[in-house]
């Protein structure tokens, strides 16, 4: 792995970054994903840091530095990171960007990069195990279902179980859940 | 704002409940059944439903594009546009349906995954949150005019949500900065509302099965910022904000060492009341945080 990635040596005070070729065209992947078009736009502002609410309360996640490490093709530090998890998707970078840059889609789009290593976050395949068993999020407790008829409220529509398995095959999530089986967070 | 003007006026939607209405929040689909009816709109309800796709986008853009699409299909063939109660599935569904009817490329490659389950999106109709419904739709002329007993004692907080407010060019709704919509819908019910430090702060919800602490704290901020400027109450339009303002409120308050001890009802909850419903056919009583004192102020 040390050999085919960006290597980063920490001497003291500075990281010195060896971009190798595989990392020199992460870039180019990534801007093919939509959303993450306008990736190279970003000259580093920091607006969308600044007015991010999660910056805020955390100290890791900063959306300008992703940025950054993702121009320069640091792709193992920013796929494995658990920071990239961060993002609330409330789009006020979005809004607020200079360069129209849709750093919030940016954020989705390396998500979805990483699952494809293998990194899914639990509460995702815990979210698209619910949807593949009855179509909704969430698993629906018995009691909740019997407390709807007391009160009056029609019946919860029933999910098309089939119609859901198919349309993970062919979008070839049911392979990518596949591949984040057990392991990983 | 963006609609096509020719668009025939229609009194029926399909009702989109997403999966937390159901799951957690059923006091918001009573209270929105009820005040919907009350406003004459037929509702229809969802059939064959699936996910809108939102709480997977982050693992798979292509399997949220195809859940949304198929909803969007399953109204179509209703013939009718979708209502949702929830800003993340009315957002969602809203700028796949943009987008499929925009983008020539993204409608193909979503119509070859329709193409597995008998299904091809056309584009005949629109998703709409209920705020959207009730501003652009039924209007604020109509919505006076049912409002029987106005709620004049009360002062309230709004929070608007993300999802219905932003990216701007997605939605193009109210205004992201400076959201007036959910507040003139307040004052259409004969409540004050009250301007709060960071307004437009998202609640943090959507990483709460991340990270349970940031949440809190911005949560736990907003309040305290609503109770600052003399809120009675906080309106929500969003099932994940009322999870948090209300749900976890307690939970906000022993961890902070704070009181807020403030009430966080559905807009529809509060509507409801200035239409005359009592609050048992609008299932106050759920509400986690208590809410009788503002009950007691509106004559209740």
């Amino acid at each position: 792995m040390e050999s085919k990635q960006t290597q980063t040596h920490d001497t003291g005070k500075k990281t010195i970054l060896k971009i190798t070729p595989e990392n020199a065209r992460f870039k180019y992947e990534l801007k093919k994903v939509p959303g993450a078009e306008r990736l190279m736009m970003c000259f580093q502002c920091g607006t969308c840091t600044a007015d991010c609410p999660i910056s805020r309360y955390n100290e890791t996640y900063r959306p300008r530095k992703i940025l950054r490490m993702a121009q320069l093709g640091m792709k193992d530090q920013v796929l494995k990171s658990d920071t990239i998890w961060l993002c609330a998707a409330c789009y006020t970078c979005v809004d607020h960007c200079p360069q129209d840059v849709e750093i919030a889609n940016v954020l989705r789009a390396l998500r979805n990069m990483a699952v494809q290593e293998g990194c899914m976050p639990l509460n995702f395949k815990e979210l698209a195990s619910a949807i593949l068993q009855t179509g909704y999020a969430y698993k629906i407790p018995e009691l909740r279902m019997k407390k709807r008829e007391e009160t009056g409220l029609p019946p919860l529509p029933k999910g098309n179980i089939p119609d859901i398995e198919k349309l993970f095959k062919v979008t070839g999530f049911a392979k990518t859940l596949e591949a984040n089986k057990g392991g990983s967070t | 704002m963006t609609e096509k003007k020719t668009e025939k006026k229609s009194n029926k939607y399909v009702l989109f409940l997403g999966c937390a209405i159901p799951y957690r929040e059923s006091a918001y689909e009573i209270s929105a059944r009820k005040v919907l009816t009350g406003l004459g709109l037929e509702i229809v309800e969802m059939p064959e439903f699936n996910c809108c796709g939102l709480p997977i986008d982050p693992v798979s853009h292509e399997a949220m594009l195809a859940l949304a699409a198929r909803n969007l299909c399953m109204a179509e063939q209703k013939g009718a546009n979708i209502i949702t109660l929830c800003p993340g599935c009315g957002g969602t569904l809203r700028k796949v349906n943009k987008t499929l009817k925009e983008d020539k490329k993204t409608k193909e490659e979503v119509n070859h995954f329709l193409k597995e389950i008998n299904l091809e999106f056309k584009g005949t109709i629109e998703a709409k949150h209920i705020m959207q419904v009730l501003a652009e739709d039924i209007g604020f002329d109509k919505l006076k005019a049912s409002v029987k007993k106005p709620l004049k004692s009360l002062c309230v907080a709004e929070h608007s949500g993300c999802h219905v407010l932003r990216p701007i060019k997605y939605i193009g709704f109210d205004d992201p900065e400076n959201p007036q919509i959910l507040k003139n819908l307040i004052r259409a019910t004969g409540a004050k509302v009250v301007d709060y430090k960071n307004e437009t702060q998202c609640c943090g919800a959507s990483i709460i099965g991340i990270n349970q602490d940031i949440p809190m704290n911005l949560t736990g901020e907003k309040l305290a910022n609503m109770k600052e400027a003399g809120a009675q109450a906080v309106i929500t339009v969003c099932p994940f904000c009322h999870l948090m303002f209300d749900t976890n409120q307690p939970r906000i308050e022993r961890t902070s060492n704070k009181k807020f001890e403030l009430p966080a009802l559905h807009y529809t909850q509060l509507l409801g009341l200035a239409m005359g419903f009592n609050p048992e056919e609008l299932a106050i009583k759920e509400l986690r945080v208590d809410a009788s004192k503002i009950m007691t102020v509106i004559g209740n």
